[in-house]
């Protein structure tokens, strides 16, 4: 034998270093993988650890007394300027003796949200019998107490490093023992608008904001999206129009959804002088936005239903027109509705163009209408991300799963409608 | 009246003219048993005579709407006196704004005079006779359209081919809102970058390496001549869509080669979806999650490595960019490599390379066009994210390469430049439209490109 290697022996040479090779290139793309799936776990055990502390708020036990000379110190109640954070002030004192001093006084009336005053109004508001007796009422603990008690704020710490002093630690201490501190469900967060108080704040103005958002976009953009699919799968002659409105609306998918803002601004909000911050302009700007993917979408529904189907109709008589109204809509119409649900869900998720067009103002009032000043559920959480309060980065995160919630809904909605309306031709 | 119950009224009419037309076009052969004789079936006369009835109510309606405002500001701002009139326009509007908030009974921000008064009280009678006089013609054109149509009905009216024609039109009008969407960014943009670029040189805009917006409010203030050299701008928007690129390529890339060519089916089953859910998430929280989660993290790795980090560091948007990239990047891999010819990876198998011979020396060759054109619709994507950046980036312009510097990207400036209260004359309201209108550009220039190479490239093996 030679020198010279056989092909077989050097196929037999170079394959340790080719199957290590195979090796190395298999296992990268089973990290690559798993990168994006870690992250997932990541990013949700995160996300749930930081914000299902939210969903709780504690709860201070006060005894009110609702007393006549301060609610209706003539005979005549009054519910503008009585003194109730007074009241509930009094029936903080009276759980605590020790406070002495204005000083350590105004500490301990840190103890107990604001929003313990506008409760007792609206109760005596309800029921105006109740002047004059002591009510036994669950009130809301300020935000700091309520970060203590779920142990966000260290109390090791020096005393000028946290936002509670040691006195106001130590009768929030003398409070638990009583039995006066309680954590119950965080009600407001799903019934208040926004508020600068993070007990108070809740995320239902968004929530409203955002429905009347997405019901404008899906009055318009449905309609407006299955008309255009229609008439680009069914009678669009192949000339240049049709290929310039194709790639135009290919592209259109595209664009920054930012640039959309800008356009919103432009023309809804300078030129058209329609209402800033109302969510009929948000609407519109979403319609323009969500367009192409229902576009898009409902076309491949059109292009999936068989020619036969049309021929058929075409060969009993039936005009074109009767043949995609009466037949091929029908049938189409799963698809489209899966595309419209995908296109609301990335509309629900839109915070770019919002931020244009002035929805990102502090709204404190519930939206009742489409041109009510409101805010969007991810403008929400963007505006909550920037305070600095440790209590709104909790809510933020609350405010994510609530979104989140409502995105895997609709994406469940659309995979259940694509499973049972699906047809195989 | 409302404009709603305007609406609601003419569907109502709709209805009654549907049926008025039906019943008519029968009447006219002698009853529903003898609706062979018409031309058309009978419910096509109704949606002729409901057509003729809404249509040209409802353009009177909304051309109305649209006008109304200028109009009226119009004739109330020619009642006010002669020392109104001589005002500047700004000036002007700001009379006319209060004027309006103190007709809708809101806070008005100046002391009320007998004129301001006077002039709300005119402009909400003018709106009470516009609407008024609307609500008349609105229903007389209705009823006038309604009875025509109602009249012309015969046996041999071809209505069917009338009310086809109407809504073939409404379908291309609808489909021509997708062309009307673009013409609109178009021009919003230009018309506002064209007033900045009279204030502003374009040279300067393009080649200025100093960009700090604030405009002086007052001519004697320091400092705050505000220039607008938005070279840092893009510098910063290349440095993180760079980071972003850089891990979401590789990633998203390696991904689809392993889903698409070793994973079990279990894997792909369970992958796909869960890199789906990736896609979906809204970028707003990838923004919190970068400011608050990843960006510290990229602190302390980066301090503990010796480096000085900014908390809003590039890096940290970066990294958290190119994870919501990978999805888009590893589905447009995917669709590539699916495309290739299984004929050319069995025959490579067949020569007996092994799989990671196969992808690299045969089937990424042969997609790499729409590779190319998927990583280019990414990298238009990470040029044009704004939440993330806004959330995670840092806002002061900043013209270096360090990724753990903070620096400031395009959309952030146009975020940050038009929210809140603004004037449309300012430098520094019409700079965001520059801005705008050179992302629109260059998005548009990639996305054209990209589908373009895409397409292509799809095609070449069909």
């Amino acid at each position: 034998m030679n020198s010279e290697l056989s092909t077989l022996q050097k196929v037999d040479a170079s394959l340790k270093r080719r199957l290590r090779k195979e090796f190395l290139f298999r296992t990268t793309g089973m990290l690559a993988t798993a990168v994006g799936v870690v992250f997932l776990a990541v990013f949700f055990a995160t996300l749930i650890g930081k914000g299902s502390s939210a969903f709780k708020q504690t709860y201070l036990l006060l005894d009110i007394e609702l007393s006549e000379e301060v609610i209706a110190p003539d005979g005549e109640m009054d519910l503008a300027y009585a003194d109730f954070d007074g009241l509930v002030r009094t029936a903080l004192r009276r759980g605590l003796p020790e406070a002495s001093g204005r000083s350590e006084r105004r500490e301990m009336n840190r103890l107990v949200s604001i929003g313990a005053g506008y409760q007792v109004r609206d109760l005596i508001t309800a029921s105006p019998e109740l002047l004059g007796t002591t009510q036994t009422l669950w009130v809301p603990a300020a935000a700091n107490v309520d970060m203590l008690i779920k142990g966000n704020i260290d109390a090791e710490l020096d005393e000028s490093l946290r936002p509670l002093s040691d006195r106001q630690i130590a009768w929030t201490e003398k409070l638990r023992i009583d039995g006066r501190l309680k954590s119950k469900f965080n009600a407001a967060l799903f019934s208040n608008g926004d508020s600068r108080e993070p007990e108070l704040a809740g995320i239902k103005g968004a929530m409203m904001g955002s429905f009347f958002m997405l019901l404008t976009t899906i009055i318009l953009s449905f309609p407006i999206g299955v008309a255009a699919a229609i008439y680009l799968e069914e009678f669009a002659p192949k000339n240049r129009w049709a290929d310039l409105v194709e790639v135009n609306i290919n592209n259109l998918a595209a664009v920054p959804s930012i640039v959309f803002g800008l356009l919103g601004l432009a023309v809804f909000i300078n030129w058209m002088a329609l209402p800033r911050s109302a969510p009929l302009v948000g609407g519109l700007v979403l319609t323009l936005l969500t367009l192409p993917v229902i576009i898009i979408a409902s076309r491949a529904a059109i292009k999936a239903v068989p020619p036969s189907i049309r021929e058929a109709a075409l060969g009993i008589g039936a005009s074109q027109m009767q043949v995609v109204f009466h037949h091929v809509l029908p049938l189409a119409m799963p698809g489209m509705l899966t595309g419209a649900i995908i296109g609301m869900s990335r509309a629900l998720g839109e915070s770019a163009p919002l931020l244009m067009i002035g929805m990102i103002a502090f709204i404190v009032d519930v939206p009742g209408g489409f041109t009510d000043p409101a805010t969007a559920l991810p403008v929400q959480i963007y505006l909550w991300a920037d305070s600095p309060e440790r209590a709104f980065a909790e809510r933020t995160s609350a405010a994510i799963i609530v979104l989140l919630a409502f995105l895997l809904l609709m994406n469940l909605a659309a995979v259940l409608l694509r499973r049972r309306m699906e047809r195989k031709w | 009246m409302q404009s709603t119950t305007l609406l609601l009224l003419l569907s109502l009419i709709a209805v009654a003219a549907f049926y008025l037309g039906r019943g008519r076009s029968l009447n006219l052969v002698g009853g529903p048993g003898r609706g062979m004789e018409l031309h058309s079936l009978p419910g096509y006369y109704g949606y002729f005579v409901a057509i003729w009835c809404v249509l040209p109510a409802l353009f009177l309606l909304f051309g109305w709407i649209l006008l109304e405002p200028k109009v009226i500001t119009a004739l109330v701002v020619k009642g006010l006196p002669q020392s109104y009139q001589a005002m500047p326009s700004g000036e002007l509007d700001l009379v006319v704004n209060n004027m309006r908030n103190l007709a809708s009974g809101d806070i008005v921000s100046t002391a009320i005079n007998d004129n301001l008064r006077e002039s709300a009280a005119e402009f909400v009678s003018y709106q009470e006779q516009s609407r008024q006089l609307l609500a008349t013609l609105v229903f007389s054109l209705s009823i006038l359209g309604g009875t025509i149509a109602w009249r012309r009905i015969r046996p041999d009216l071809r209505a069917r081919n009338r009310v086809e024609t109407v809504v073939r039109w409404a379908l291309v009008g609808a489909s021509s809102i997708a062309v009307f969407t673009t013409i609109g960014i178009v021009f919003s943009v230009l018309f506002e970058a064209m007033q900045f670029f009279q204030k502003v040189p374009v040279t300067e805009f393009l080649f200025g390496t100093n960009w700090s917006p604030q405009t002086a409010i007052r001519a004697d203030q320091v400092g705050s001549s505000g220039s607008f050299g938005a070279v840092p701008l893009f510098a910063g928007t290349m440095l993180i869509t760079l980071i972003a690129m850089l891990v979401a390529t590789p990633i998203g890339l390696m991904t689809a080669i392993y889903l698409a060519e070793y994973s079990s089916s279990t894997v792909r089953g369970i992958a796909k979806p869960l890199l789906e859910i990736l896609a979906g998430i809204p970028t707003v929280v990838y923004g919190f999650f970068a400011a608050l989660t990843v960006a510290p993290w990229v602190r302390t790795a980066g301090e503990a490595a010796g480096f000085e980090v900014a908390s809003e560091s590039a890096l940290a948007a970066g990294l958290v960019m190119g994870v919501m990239i990978i999805p888009l990047v590893s589905s447009l891999t995917d669709d590539a490599i699916n495309s290739v010819p299984s004929a050319m990876r069995d025959g490579a198998l067949g020569l007996g390379s092994t799989r990671s011979e196969t992808m690299t020396k045969v089937i990424l060759p042969a997609a790499l066009p729409g590779i190319v054109g998927g990583i280019l619709l990414a990298v238009s994507r990470a040029i044009g994210e704004t939440m993330i950046v806004v959330m995670a980036a840092g806002l002061a312009a900043n013209l270096t390469a360090n990724p753990f510097e903070a620096v400031t990207t395009v959309t952030v400036q146009i975020v940050t430049l038009l929210v809140g209260d603004q004037e449309f004359d300012s430098a520094k309201t019409l700079a965001a439209f520059a801005l705008g209108l050179m992302l629109f550009i260059v998005t548009l220039c990639l996305n054209v490109f990209g589908l373009h190479v895409v397409r292509k490239y799809r095609e070449q093996y069909d």
